[in-house]
Parts: C-alpha cells; sequence; structure tokens
C-alpha cells in the first residue's frame, strides 16, 4: 500500500520532469532554446514568469516568486533571491513572477527531483543495519523450527514404533507444522515496517535520502535546534515598559511608539502594539505633525522621530545614554540597574529618551513559542538532550535555554563551534541530529548522524543533509525522531508477538499429531480442540489470518508515545510478549469450532 | 517436600550467594592486573610459567589471535590426552595393568573410538566418560591427563568469559587480552588454590589420596572383595570446582570414596557453582556497574530455583503407581519416602535433586544419583537445563559467556521495542553479534536434535565398525519415552558439555563414541568462537552514554526477560522432542504405564554392557 503511494507520488513527479525547455544564456550572452535533460552543471539559464525552472541551481541575479507545490505540495508561492540562504531553486517548479538567472548545478539524472523520484519509488531502498540484524535473528529462529520440526519425524517414527500405536504423521503435517512456525511472513512485513516508515515521514513533508537515516533518528541521543524560528518566534518583541524615576509608565509607552511609527522592523512594530494594547495608545497619524523620523544606523544604533521640537529616540542603553548626556540631561543611577536586570533574564533592553530626559527602557524579549517546554520535557523522556544553538551572548542564551526548558546551550556559536560540538558529543558515543539551512550550516550537517536541511536553505545545505524538510520547519525533527523509534518498536513487536505465538502454537499441534500414539498427550491440549485434523488446520488457518491482520498494525506503526524506556519496554512486552502467547489460544479454539459448525473438519 | 529438604536448598543458596561477591571481587581484580593476597605467594610461579613458555605478560591479543590460542591449547590438550591413554600401558603408575596382559578380567579395552571420545571429553570441560574410570584409565591417565585438562579446560572457559567482558567494559580498543596470561592466572590464582584447600579437606574427611594398588579384602560374609582406591582427592576437588565432573570412579561422587560424608556433599555441591557464581560479579565489577552482574546473578537463581522446585518435589511425590500398589510412599522420621531409586540413601532426596539440578545448571555433569531412575518431570529439569545451553551459573566462564549470549538476543528484540538501536552495557547490538549469538545457540541445537535424530532411526549391519548390528536405539535399556529421553540426555549432555548421563544406553561404541565426541566439539567451540568474535566487535565499538531512552538491564524487567529469553528459545527448539520424552512420560505415568527396562526392542540385547558409565548409583565402584 505504501509503495502504492510511493508509485503514484513518483509518477506526478516524473510529468513535471518531462521535457521543459531550458533558455540557456551562451557565453556570448545570448539565449538559445535547448531541452533541459541537456543542461549541465554550470550552464546558465534564465527563467521568467510562468516558465518551469529546466533544472536544480543558485540564483545568480535576480528575484522572483516560485512555486515550488510540486515537491513541497505548498501552494503558497516562495522567494528565491540571489545571494543569502534563499537561492537554491529546484528543477521542475515554476516561476510566478519577475525573472532570475539561475546557474544550473546538477547533472541531468542527478537533480533533486530525479533522486526524489527513485527514493519515492522505493528503488534504492537498501535495508538498514536493524532490518539485517532482525532478518538474521529470524533467518536464526527459522533454523531453529526447521531442525525442530524435521528431526520430530525419527523422533514420532520411534515412538510409534516403541509405543505399538498410532501412526507417524503425514509429511503434510509436518510442513503444516513447519509453516506455522516460521517467522518468514514476519520477514516479509519487517520491509513494509521500513517502507511505511519512510512513507509517514515523507507525510510530514520529509524527505528522506535513506531509511537508515529515519531509522538512525531513532537512535538519536542529542538534538541541536536553533533558538531563532525553533525555540523562539523569529523576532523579539516588546512585553513591558520600565519607566525611569519620577516617569509615568504611560509617558514611555506613548514616547517608545511615536519614536517607533515609521519603525518598520517586527521589534518597532512590536512596540507599537503593546503601547496599544496596554494603554490603548492609538497610532497616530504623524503626518499632521511635522515629524522627521532619524532612522536607524549602526553608526548611531538608535533611531526615533523630532516631533513638534521633541526629539524622542530609542535605542541600545549605551547610546541613548550618550545622547542624554549629549543634550545635557542626568541619567539616573536606577537605569544601569534596570538594564542589566533585563539583560540578566535574557531580554533586550531598549532606551527611550525625550531630549535630555531619559523617560524609560522597553523590555524586547526572545518569545519562546508555545508549548516547546512541554516537547522538550517529552524529548527529555525519550531520554533526548536537546542542544540550544544560537548566536547570543551566554547569559542571554541561558535565560532562553531555561524558559524553553532545553538541557544545553551553546552561545555565540559559530559554525566551527558547532561542528566541534557535534564531534564532542559524538566522541562521547552519542548520535547527534540537527537542523540547518544556510551553506555555513552544511559542514555540521555533514558530520550529524541525522541532518534534517530545510527546503528553504541553500543547496549546499541540503546536500549535506540526510533530509530534506519541505516545509522548512525546524521542529519537525521531533516527529522524526519519533517515526525513527515507531518503525524500531514496530519491528521489535511484532517479531515478538510472532515468536511468542509459536510457543502457544505447539500446544495445538503436538497433541493432535500424536494423539493416536500417546493419547495421554491430551492433556497438552489445552484448547480441547476437537480432532487432531481440525487441531492443525485451525493452527494454519490462524497463521494465515494473523498475517493479515498484522499488517495494518505493520503499515501503521506500534502506537508511540514519550515515555522512559523502561516503561515503554513492560508496556510492549505486555502487549505483544505476553498477548502474543496468549492470543493464539482463543482464535485457535474459535476457529476450531467454526471448522465444526461448517462440517469441514 | 519436606521441611529439612527446603531449609537444605535454602542454606545452599544463602552460603552461595554470600561467596559470590568476595569470590568474584578476586577474580575481578586479578583479571583487572591488580595485586591479589595471594601474589606473594604465586607470583612467583605465574612468572615461571611465563619465563617457561616465553609468554609476553604485557602483549595484547585481537579476538582472531585469542581464538586461535584457545584453538591451539586445545588441540594440543586433545592430542596429549589421547596418545597417553592410548600408550597407558606401556606407561607408569598403572598398578592395576590396563591395557597390558595382566589387566583385570572386567577392564575396558582403551579402543581408538573411546580414547578419541575421552580425550575430547575432558579437553571440552564435558567430562563424558563412556567408560568406567577404575575399570579402564590407569593412575597416571588419571593425574597427567585427565586432572590436568580438569584444571587448563575450566580455566580456558574462564580466559574467554574474561575475554568477553573485556569486549563489553573496553572502548574502540582492538584487542581483549591475552589468553595465555588469562588461562594462566585462572589456573594459579583461581582454580590452583581452591583446588589444594578443597582436596585437603576431602582428605580430611575420607576421601582417598593414594598410588598404591587396588585393594583386595576379605568381606564380613567371607567374600573376596577388591576395592579400587587412587589418588582421588585431587581429583574430585578439581572435578567439582572446574564444572568438569568426571568422576575417578564410576558412580561418580555416590561412590562413598568421592563423596563420604554429608558435609562432603553438601560442599561438592556448593563447589560446582562458586566459580560460576562469582563470575557474575567480576562481571558486573569488570564493567564498572556491579548491579548489571546482580541482574544476571538474579536470572540465574530464579531459573535455579525454578529447576530444584520442579525437580525436588517431583522426586518427593514419587510414583504414584507405587502409592495405588500400597507403598509407602510419604517422608517418615525413618524413611524418605518419594521416589529412591537411585539415589544414595546416605543424601536422601532433597540434596540428591539439589545436586541433579546444579550439575546441570553448570556444566559440570557430575552426579551423586542416577538420572535416569528419576521420575519424568525429575528427569526434566535436567533435560532441560542443558538444552538451555547451561546459563544458569553454568560451567565456569562458559556459564557466563552463555548467558550473555542469550542477553545479546534478548536485549536486541526488547532494545527494538524501546525504539533505539538495542544496546546493552553501552555497547550496540547490531548485526555482527546477532549473527554469532544465533550461530551459537543453533550449534548446540543443531547437534543435539540431529544426533539424536539420527540414532532415532540409524541401523547398522553385520561385522559393521560402527556399533553391534541392528538399530542404534539397540543399545538402550528401555524403551518408549524414556528410551526417547535416554539418547536426547546424552547428546544433550554431550553437546553442551556437562558429562552427566541419564544412562541406560551402552555409549562405549563406535557410533556413540564419535558422535558424542563431535557432539562435544561442535558445542564447546560453536559457543566459544562466537563468544570471542562478539568479544572483539564490541570492543572495537565506542560506548553509548546511558539516557533515559537506554533499556535498563539492571532490573527486575531485564531479570525478567532473560528468563524468558532463555525458556523461550529452549521450548520452541526442544518442546517437540520433550513432548515425545518426558513430557509424554509423565502424563502416561499418570494414567498408570510405565516404561522399565523393556528389552523386547532388541533381542539379543546384553544388559551387562550397558552401565558402563557413571550414573549407575547401584555398582558403586566395588566389584568382586
Amino acid at each position: 500500500m505504501a509503495e502504492a503511494r510511493g508509485k503514484a507520488q513518483a509518477d506526478t513527479l516524473r510529468k513535471t520532469k518531462t521535457d521543459s525547455m531550458a533558455k540557456r544564456i551562451t557565453s556570448r550572452g545570448k539565449i538559445e532554446f535547448i531541452p533541459a535533460s541537456k543542461l549541465r552543471a554550470g550552464d546558465v539559464v534564465t527563467c521568467e514568469a510562468s516558465d518551469i525552472i529546466p533544472g536544480d541551481g543558485e540564483v545568480i541575479e535576480g528575484i522572483a516568486t516560485v512555486d515550488e507545490s510540486v515537491i513541497t505540495g505548498e501552494s503558497a508561492p516562495v522567494i528565491r533571491e540571489s545571494g543569502g540562504d534563499r537561492s537554491a531553486v529546484t528543477g521542475g517548479t515554476k516561476v510566478l513572477s519577475d525573472q532570475i538567472k539561475v546557474r544550473i548545478t546538477s547533472n541531468p539524472g542527478e537533480t533533486f527531483l530525479d533522486r526524489m523520484i527513485t527514493l519515492v519509488e522505493g528503488a534504492e531502498r537498501q535495508k538498514t543495519p536493524n532490518e539485517i540484524a532482525l532478518n538474521i535473528l529470524i533467518a536464526g529462529m527459522t533454523l531453529i523450527f526447521l531442525l525442530a520440526v524435521v528431526t520430530l519425524q525419527p523422533f514420532a517414527v520411534f515412538s510409534v514404533n516403541s509405543a505399538g500405536a498410532g501412526t507417524v504423521p503425514s509429511v503434510a503435517v509436518f510442513v503444516s507444522l513447519l509453516v506455522c512456525l516460521i517467522p518468514t511472513t514476519i520477514g516479509g512485513l519487517l520491509s513494509a515496517i521500513g517502507i511505511a516508515g519512510m512513507d509517514r515521514v515523507m507525510q510530514h513533508n520529509v524527505l528522506a535520502m535513506s531509511g537508515k537515516a529515519v531509522e538512525a533518528s531513532g537512535d538519536v541521543d542529542t538534538l541541536l535546534l536553533d533558538k531563532t524560528g525553533t525555540i523562539t518566534l523569529g523576532n523579539r518583541q516588546a512585553v513591558e515598559f520600565i519607566p525611569a524615576e519620577g516617569v509615568s509608565e504611560s509617558e514611555v509607552a506613548d514616547a517608545a511608539q511615536l519614536s517607533s511609527l515609521a519603525d518598520e522592523t517586527p521589534e518597532g512594530r512590536s512596540i507599537v502594539v503593546l503601547a496599544k494594547q496596554k494603554y490603548r495608545l492609538r497610532g497616530r497619524h504623524v503626518s499632521e505633525h511635522e515629524a522627521r523620523f532619524i532612522p536607524f544606523t549602526a553608526l548611531t544604533r538608535m533611531s526615533g522621530v523630532d516631533l513638534d521640537g521633541r526629539q524622542l529616540r530609542k535605542g541600545a542603553g549605551d547610546a541613548i545614554l550618550k545622547f542624554v548626556q549629549e543634550q545635557g540631561g542626568e541619567v539616573p543611577a536606577s537605569f544601569t540597574t534596570i538594564i542589566n536586570n533585563i539583560a540578566r533574564t535574557g531580554g533586550t533592553p531598549l532606551a527611550v529618551a525625550d531630549g535630555p530626559r531619559l523617560l524609560g527602557v522597553v523590555h524586547l524579549k526572545d518569545i519562546v513559542k508555545g508549548g516547546i517546554k512541554e516537547r522538550m520535557a517529552q524529548l527529555r523522556a525519550m531520554g533526548i538532550r536537546s542542544v540550544m544553538i544560537t548566536g547570543d551572548n551566554p547569559l542571554t542564551a541561558a535565560a532562553i535555554a531555561n524558559e524553553a526548558g532545553v538541557d544545553d546551550f551553546l552561545a555565540q556559536a559559530t559554525p566551527k563551534d558547532k561542528m566541534d560540538f557535534i564531534k564532542k558529543e559524538q566522541g562521547q558515543g552519542r548520535l547527534v541530529a540537527m537542523t540547518g539551512d544556510g551553506t555555513n550550516d552544511a559542514p555540521a550537517l555533514a558530520q550529524a548522524d541525522v541532518g534534517v536541511a530545510m527546503n528553504t536553505g541553500t543547496m549546499a545545505a541540503k546536500e549535506a543533509g540526510n533530509m530534506v524538510d519541505l516545509d522548512s520547519n525546524p521542529t519537525k525533527l521531533i516527529e522524526i525522531v519519533a517515526i525513527g523509534k515507531q518503525l524500531l518498536i514496530t519491528r521489535g513487536s511484532l517479531t515478538t508477538f510472532s515468536i511468542m505465538n509459536d510457543v502457544s502454537k505447539y500446544f495445538a499441534i503436538i497433541p493432535a499429531m500424536f494423539a493416536a500414539t500417546y493419547p495421554a498427550l491430551e492433556k497438552l491440549n489445552i484448547m480441547r480442540l476437537r480432532t487432531p485434523q481440525s487441531a492443525v488446520l485451525a493452527a494454519v488457518i490462524f497463521n494465515a489470518l494473523i498475517i493479515i491482520a498484522l499488517v495494518p498494525l505493520a503499515l501503521r506503526g506500534v502506537r508511540y508515545r514519550p515515555q522512559s524506556a523502561a516503561g515503554m519496554l513492560r508496556r510492549n512486552l505486555w502487549i505483544y510478549g505476553v498477548g502474543g502467547f496468549i492470543a493464539p489460544f482463543p482464535f485457535i479454539w474459535l476457529i476450531d469450532r467454526l471448522l465444526a459448525l461448517f462440517h469441514l473438519a | 517436600m519436606t521441611a529439612n529438604g527446603v531449609l537444605y536448598i535454602l542454606v545452599f543458596f544463602l552460603v552461595l550467594l554470600a561467596l559470590t561477591k568476595p569470590l568474584g571481587l578476586y577474580m575481578a581484580n586479578l583479571f583487572e592486573g591488580k595485586r591479589t593476597f595471594l601474589h606473594p605467594l604465586l607470583r612467583p610461579l605465574e612468572r615461571l610459567v611465563y619465563r617457561l613458555t616465553g609468554v609476553r605478560e604485557d602483549s595484547e591479543q585481537r579476538w582472531t589471535q585469542y581464538a586461535a590460542s584457545v584453538i591451539a591449547f586445545s588441540l594440543v590438550g586433545f592430542l596429549f590426552v589421547y596418545i597417553i591413554q592410548r600408550l597407558q600401558g606401556f606407561l607408569l603408575l598403572n598398578p592395576m595393568g590396563f591395557s597390558t596382559g595382566h589387566a583385570p578380567g572386567n577392564a575396558t579395552a582403551m579402543t581408538p573410538d573411546l580414547a578419541f571420545n575421552t580425550a575430547v571429553s575432558f579437553m571440552t570441560n564435558t567430562n563424558w566418560q563412556s567408560y568406567g574410570g577404575e575399570t579402564t584409565l590407569s593412575y597416571f591417565v588419571q593425574m597427567a591427563a585427565l586432572t590436568v585438562q580438569n584444571f587448563v579446560s575450566a580455566a580456558a572457559g574462564i580466559a574467554v568469559a574474561i575475554a568477553l567482558i573485556r569486549g563489553f567494559a573496553r572502548k574502540q580498543a582492538n584487542s581483549i587480552g591475552n589468553f595465555w596470561v588469562d588461562l594462566t592466572r585462572a589456573t594459579v590464582y583461581v582454580l590452583l588454590p581452591l583446588a589444594f584447600v578443597f582436596a585437603l579437606f576431602l582428605c580430611a574427611r575420607g576421601v582417598p589420596q593414594t598410588l598404591k594398588a587396588y585393594q583386595k579384602v576379605t568381606t564380613i560374609e567371607g567374600a573376596a572383595q577388591t576395592i579400587a582406591v587412587g589418588p582421588v582427592a585431587s581429583q574430585e576437588s578439581i572435578k567439582m570446582l572446574g564444572t568438569n565432573g568426571g568422576g575417578f570412579f564410576n558412580t561418580n561422587s555416590a561412590h562413598p570414596f568421592e563423596n563420604p560424608t554429608p558435609l562432603t556433599n553438601f560442599t561438592e555441591i556448593l563447589a560446582i557453582l562458586i566459580i560460576s557464581s562469582g563470575l557474575t560479579y567480576t562481571f558486573g565489577r569488570m564493567v564498572g556497574d556491579t548491579r548489571q552482574g546482580w541482574a544476571v546473578f538474579a536470572a540465574m537463581a530464579f531459573l535455579f530455583f525454578a529447576g530444584v522446585f520442579i525437580c525436588y518435589p517431583s522426586e518427593q511425590a514419587g510414583n504414584p503407581q507405587l502409592a495405588r500398589l500400597g507403598v509407602a510412599t510419604a517422608a517418615t522420621r525413618t524413611q524418605p519416602g518419594g521416589n529412591m531409586e537411585g539415589k544414595e540413601v546416605r543424601f536422601g532426596i532433597a540434596s540428591s535433586a539439589l545436586w541433579a539440578t546444579a550439575t546441570t545448571d553448570a556444566s559440570n555433569g557430575s552426579v551423586n544419583s542416577m538420572h535416569d531412575s528419576y521420575t519424568p518431570l525429575g528427569g526434566l529439569i535436567p533435560m532441560f537445563n542443558l538444552q538451555t545451553d547451561e546459563v544458569i551459573f553454568g560451567g565456569v566462564g562458559s556459564g557466563l559467556y552463555g548467558i550473555l549470549l542469550y542477553a545479546i538476543v534478548g536485549v536486541f528484540i526488547a532494545g527494538l521495542m524501546v525504539g533505539r538501536t538495542p544496546e546493552y552495557l553501552g555497547k550496540k547490538i547490531e548485526q555482527k553479534e546477532v549473527k554469532m549469538a544465533m550461530v551459537a545457540i543453533i550449534a548446540t541445537a543443531f547437534v543435539i536434535l540431529v544426533f539424536t535424530a539420527m540414532s532415532m532411526v540409524a541401523r547398522f549391519a553385520k561385522n559393521g565398525y560402527w556399533n553391534p548390528p541392528g538399530p542404534a536405539i539397540a543399545n538402550l535399556n528401555n524403551s518408549g519415552p524414556h528410551g526417547l529421553s535416554e539418547i536426547l540426555y546424552a547428546y544433550s549432555s554431550g553437546a553442551e558439555n556437562n558429562g552427566s548421563a541419564f544412562a541406560g544406553i551402552n555409549v562405549n561404541t563406535p557410533w556413540y563414541n564419535l558422535t558424542l565426541g563431535l557432539a562435544m566439539l561442535i558445542g564447546r567451540f560453536g559457543f566459544i568462537l562466537p563468544a570471542l568474535a562478539i568479544a572483539g566487535s564490541l570492543a572495537a565499538k565506542k560506548k553509548v552514554p546511558t539516557t533515559n531512552g537506554t533499556l535498563p538491564t539492571h532490573g527486575a524487567l531485564f531479570v525478567g526477560l532473560l528468563v524468558g529469553v532463555i525458556v523461550v528459545i529452549g521450548a520452541l527448539t526442544f518442546f517437540p522432542a520433550l513432548s515425545l520424552g518426558p513430557l509424554v512420560e509423565h502424563l502416561v505415568m499418570r494414567e498408570g504405564r510405565l516404561f522399565s527396562s523393556l528389552l523386547s526392542v532388541a533381542p539379543g540385547f546384553s544388559p551387562a554392557c550397558a552401565p558402563m558409565h557413571r550414573g549407575a548409583a547401584w555398582m558403586l565402584g566395588i566389584w568382586s
């Protein structure tokens, strides 16, 4: 079923691939039309509105909106522009507006789309290490059952001869016994479980480059999460106005709002909003007044407005301090305390002044996403350590880490720091997962055991990771980990279930086989199956039905809830171990009765 | 069960428990290269061994080199024992003149197949005996060949276990220790001092230690009788401690010269399990978490109690047929009641059942009663103990590496159920470990089932080499399920390197000698080589730090899992065979049918040649 879905997906993808024409820019700057399949890495093409981008590449000139729904399923167009981290485009996607020049980065047959097709078709699906190990175990059990059944024949011959009663069961009975016992059918389910796992990852809009990567994500010990966008909302927001001595709170809010009216940064907007919410200060039409906006510059590190003779400024603490002192104002002693307090809690203080008067401070804060703390707690329960990566200073980082409930943080992190951190963790035997988008993340993504690249990221990042998140949602790593775990749990549970089944099947078949030779064995027939024939038949039918019954479970996966390993094991051992032993009894009994009802045996 | 009997078993366990930590700690220190309190005394001897053999004490071996050393050492040991046996007629210390013209009339000939079987048997720590010691072997063979192997085959087992422990303990290492050093240390510091002290104790309790010839005496009735003696104490002590089990006399520890008093009886059972039990603590200590060792101990203890408390009540309940005939089978102050057939009156039912359980829990194989005479369920326990690969304390070393292989299989299946690549003690359990553990488990199952099945149906031609003409089952004393048990037990005992016999079957024919010899070889190396391969593979791995997501392997959950895996794999493999053996025999017995000594399957079969091996309590090693 999962495979069929993959096929259908591949067909859709292949349709988009069928020869679009590319506008290649020749070395002399002319445009020539060639089939997309003829493009080589290094070629430069131009695409304008309604063109299909002919191959994977980097935007080298221009900016455009692109419809990437064919690979992401997301209908909202995305922006692709030259330079920076949003320069990667994928072949098969469609330009909606504007014009871009793209340098092709892949040869025909090796494009992202090609790889995706092969992936979803499962042509490249290799058995994962755990799957191979499990297959070995199953092969071993099969061998054991083969031994037990094949040697049972001579034992039967001996027993029949020496008891002088009954006959040696026919070959058909021995074959039925073997068929009931051997777990090869579970072996068949194992690959279905693997495919279903990949499929489930894909349903989350994550493209795994291999099943191994999905499986490895179940083993992850350390999760590296970027602060911005993953743990916190992208931007800081104003949460509080703190007035200086002798100033009212609303006065600070008023001045801050006025100074931010022209400030289009998210921080500036959040100040306007907060002032409105808290003090019902409406945004005023500054055009009514004579207003001159002072934009933020790296030199002054403040912005503001000159309004009706007032000089309203907001900016970094020391910049405003300097400004106030230049204006001949006094700085209250409590000011530094306020600034430091905010910094210590992980916030960013923004001082507000009206000319020489220092009014107060706006507290800008990183807003931790809702529910993050619970998710981190889940991770901890699963035994996964979460580490926040941020460019902030250690003080701020510690405060946010504390609020988000992550276990550790890496502050003022450079790409090299990230790399070193991953290597250190791996050196201690841990498996590391991380998400990343920028080119500078590529080495770390490659180094990490599970690297999830954001689809919006650069080609380099996508190449380096072993999964691509088409939605570019970094928190999805947590779901991927859960899927990886579920995959392994499902395999282990079904194997346990099937092996435990065999123990109970013996009770159905063995007494039946030797009922005539040793009538006393009837005591082992605890299901009270009616005749030897019906007992064997019921066991065989049960065996066939249980496999069918397990297929949906194999595809859906065993229910997974984040909890400690011991708790999970206890639960699964009860359900699939003990349950696997008990389950056959009522069912085989029922089948036996049904056979009697229909006079089949 | 009697209160005394239960108390006996509980006291036994408590003493075993009390000795586990001190001995385990001593061995951990020893194999970690630390000084022990015996170093001042024994270090010169150890150094002398290295000087003589040219072993470099500080050199390390990869697992392949380690395995090659084990094989080379075993091969040399085998050849040595084989040659000495074959040449015993020409060698010294042969007062009874075995293999010479003036051997006693009832002596057993040392044929090539018997010599092969015995050499393999002692080299593999099996000590299966297709012969009666006092009627077959010279003192020189007993001392120089068999007792030496009793020491070194046990030491080799300990060495392999230590190597596997190192596999778990080491990180990214390519070596697992040095076999020659481990072998020497196990012999010099563990086996030698324990055996020395124990031998002196046995001497003090009346076990003979002499090189004089057998004594001819006149009995009270005036009959002439030959009483076999010899250097018994020295062999007896290591036979118990090294889980060898090969008795000096045919009747093994039922013989008053091997096991004269209740106290020697108690200490000899203790000696069977003491080193293996101690090794669980050594394991925990060396991997840096003693709880891990105790978890393994707990799983073993659980299975031990389960076994002994099925075996003992079955024996105490006795045969319902006798009760139906009006025979008093209840225990009273003056008689033990229950099933006393094949048991020493001196020892009674509880200590016999305890011995039978312990000797098959371990790969000891010594007996103080006749397993063939046990009730079906009472006899099922020793047999199932063998078939679960003797991991309940087990042979010295072999028990530990055996149960660790089961732990690997258990952790692998269960580990998947917690959603991670399975780990045991911080080591990932992957393809190679699973493959090797399965190879070991299948290898023994294979030889047991296949050789038993072949013996069930094999027929031999007239004047053939292999066996007297007719079916191989003609060598049996019993027909029906009990006969099946006798052959199944024999191959289980051989393949698992136990050496105890259910008996009731004449195994001193080329067919049984050679197939049992082969079973012992496959059973021994089919476990050692995979264990060493795993040791090498694990040692090379990183150690994964423990997190909340790691399957804990020191709690009740793990103990239950380990017990479950051992029982389930054993049951899946042997349930069909057992259901045609002891299980059906039990059910049939309750319906009033018995399978005693039906010789009709083998016309012309002479029962006189049947009990040619230990276990025949009623022979008591005294001949006239």
